[in-house]
């Protein structure tokens, strides 16, 4: 509140939170290994339903590999703030003299080198795997990136909005998939593009620039969406 | 000086409403117990008087200076050591360096645990680590629910001690407790019963 | 201005004011609506290429549009109900969320009635269809989150938050998947494109989204009120109105 004088600066408040996070992620390695490993499996299966078959398969591999990373991306983002919210660190950020916005921006951003940066990282592999031509490994990897602070923000959101509901779960797979889309659909095209030696530079551009505004607003939304949360 | 003013404050909890009418003034060197039954809006009207509750929360409360709160949950992350759940502790207020936290760990006899991962704690450690915060934290004005349960004698006797130092040093603290009066003729009750809507 | 939003924000005045507009509106909607479709479906001209099954146009088009426009009336609501604490902004947006999402669904199933004459099958993913089918799911979010707080002034709150965030989305989703649309589909299927339509088919249709507006109006009034009603059932002034009536 405005009457307190804080004794840290903002940055080392960021700071501070993004530490706590990082340190608790890098202390339950299962929590960062999960959504790899799931990406891992549901990659398996797609060869499995639609047949071995190599052309067919390296043109899915680009909507395929994104919409999994999707999926992953929707399974965590649950996680996100449900053990700030049970360990009462939720009630202690809405007390702290710093904007939520900026204190959970540094939680998101934690979570999100722990799985969607990774993710990206690791993409390439899945993706040699299903066949994707080697033009599109980089652009895959470089649409992940940026796509994927949009699908962490908006993911911190629906976590934001259900964290305090029992059974939040597939209320926030609702929530979120229709958020999603665009990224999706501009981030298949990156990749697609570059396949085919088409445009992708701009797809990429759409990309970033959904990165950007998702990371000026969503902020704002999910710290008002855990003031309702911590208040019910 | 006034820390808080609470003006007339009620509660309402979905379509039930708990209290009304409290209003009450908190100056700093005084100690303030909230009493009252399980249920009757202890914990609710201390997260009112902190902001954060705001829904369902009439009336008015204005608070001048820093705040401790400290909840049920205590904000402890288990696979942080109890000095990294110090250093980053969410509320984001103290910036304290390592000899301070040892310091701080060592005034709640958990010298030698500072590096354990506080899921290994037993639940009055833990506790223990969560009290911590009053030797480190600046604020004036504590707002402490339940400080004494999961406390075995020891440490209920240096929560009163610390808590007595704070209100001398012209600070002021509410708390809840199930237990009769521990600090006599220095602290005043507010009996929620009067406030049952 | 102040004065009448404080005015729409005391339940009395409300249920007095809305009662009279529905009693005005109702009647009003259901002339639109005879005229707009005895006009549309039996009046205008068959078209050159669908024959009489493009008649459907004429339920289809204003359900899309009033459900789209329905949408930002919801998000106007929250951003009220978030930024003044006015009771009756949460009721709006509670009342708009159903309707919205039935007009959303009546815009899919006739488009994909209209769809198996046209394309010959009952589910193209066609750009508008899509779009269509997204904002059903972003209405029903909204829904589904309002009904899983248990605390509904909470539950406002937070489906004021998620519309607000929707309406930012919703022109993004739209222009991706118009974009993702062409980039997967030769351009020759698309024939229902931005011909234009005569006037004598166009009046009909104006008429009809008119028509729909209204009914929109109405039923979210009436959904209002039913809640209003609800929430302040022990209260004196509805006591009055019972041993009136």
């Amino acid at each position: 509140m405005s009457h307190d004088v804080p004794s840290v600066s903002l940055i080392a408040a960021f700071a501070g939170q993004f530490a706590r996070h990082a340190k608790a992620l890098i202390n339950s390695p299962a929590d960062v290994a999960n959504p790899l490993l799931f990406f891992f499996m549901v990659v398996t299966l797609f060869p499995l339903g639609l047949g071995p078959d190599p052309e067919r398969l390296s043109s899915m591999a680009p909507g395929i590999l994104w919409v999994v990373a999707l999926l992953a991306s929707l399974m965590v983002s649950g996680k996100l703030f449900a053990s700030d919210f049970e360990d009462g660190s939720l009630e202690q950020l809405m007390l702290s003299p710093y904007p939520l916005a900026i204190l959970a921006l540094a939680e998101v951003a934690a979570h999100w080198f722990a799985t969607g940066a990774l993710l990206a990282l690791i993409a390439p592999v899945f993706g040699v795997m299903l066949g994707l031509p080697s033009e599109g490994l980089l652009v895959l990897t470089l649409s992940l990136l940026l796509g994927s602070v949009c699908l962490t923000l908006i993911g911190a959101l629906g976590s934001a909005l259900t964290v305090s509901i029992r059974r939040g779960g597939l209320l926030l797979s609702l929530l979120i998939i229709p958020l999603n889309v665009p990224v999706l659909i501009f981030g298949t095209t990156a990749v697609y593009e570059a396949v085919v030696g088409g445009n992708w530079v701009s797809w990429l551009a759409l990309l970033g620039g959904l990165a950007l505004g998702s990371l000026a607003l969503l902020p704002i939304a999910i710290g008002a969406a855990l003031r309702v949360s911590v208040d019910t | 000086m006034p820390l808080l003013t609470a003006h007339d404050v009620g509660i309402e909890r979905g379509d039930r409403r708990l209290l009304t009418g409290v209003s009450l003034s908190i100056n700093s060197g005084e100690l303030w117990q909230l009493v009252g039954a399980n249920g009757v809006g202890k914990t609710s009207l201390l997260r009112a008087l902190s902001g954060l509750a705001r829904l369902g929360v009439s009336g008015e409360v204005q608070r001048h200076g820093s705040l401790l709160y400290l909840g049920h949950a205590s904000a402890l992350k288990l696979s942080l050591t109890a000095s990294e759940n110090l250093r980053y502790h969410p509320a984001c207020d103290v910036e304290a360096c390592a000899e301070q936290i040892a310091a701080a760990l060592a005034e709640v006899s958990l010298s030698g645990l500072e590096d354990r991962p506080v899921g290994t704690l037993s639940a009055g450690q833990k506790r223990r680590v969560a009290l911590a915060r009053l030797m480190l934290s600046p604020a004036s004005l504590w707002l402490l629910d339940e400080p004494f349960t999961a406390l075995d004698a020891a440490g209920c006797e240096w929560l009163e001690r610390r808590m007595r130092e704070h209100i001398a040093a012209n600070g002021a603290a509410v708390f809840t407790s199930h237990q009769p009066s521990r600090f006599g003729a220095l602290q005043r009750d507010l009996d929620l019963k009067h406030h049952v809507a | 201005m102040w004065t009448i939003i404080h005015k729409m924000g005391s339940p009395p005045w409300f249920f007095r004011f809305s009662g009279a507009l529905v009693r005005w509106l109702l009647p009003l909607t259901i002339a639109l609506l005879c005229v707009g479709a005895f006009w549309g479906l039996l009046i205008a001209p068959p078209d050159f290429r669908q024959g009489n099954s493009y008649r459907i146009i004429y339920i289809h088009v204003p359900a899309a549009v009033v459900a789209l426009a329905g949408y930002y009336v919801m998000a106007f609501a929250g951003a009220v109900s978030l930024i003044w604490r006015i009771k009756m902004a949460d009721v709006t947006m509670r009342a708009a969320a159903p309707v919205g999402a039935a007009l959303t669904a009546i815009a899919l199933f006739t488009g994909a009635i209209w769809g198996k004459p046209t394309w010959g099958a009952w589910w193209v993913w066609d750009a508008r269809i899509t779009s269509m089918l997204l904002l059903f799911f972003l209405y029903l979010g909204v829904v589904a989150l309002f009904e899983a707080y248990e605390n509904k002034t909470a539950a406002a709150r937070a489906c004021a938050v998620l519309s607000l965030i929707g309406t930012v989305n919703i022109p993004i989703i739209y222009k991706s998947v118009d974009w993702w649309y062409s980039l997967h589909q030769p351009a020759s299927i698309k024939f229902m494109g931005e011909s234009a339509i005569d006037s004598s088919m166009l009046y009909p249709l104006l008429l009809m989204i008119a028509a729909f507006y209204c009914l929109f109006v109405v039923a979210v009034l009436l959904n209002m009120r039913a809640e209003v009603l609800w929430r302040h059932r022990e209260s004196g002034w509805i006591q009055q109105l019972v041993e009136r009536a």
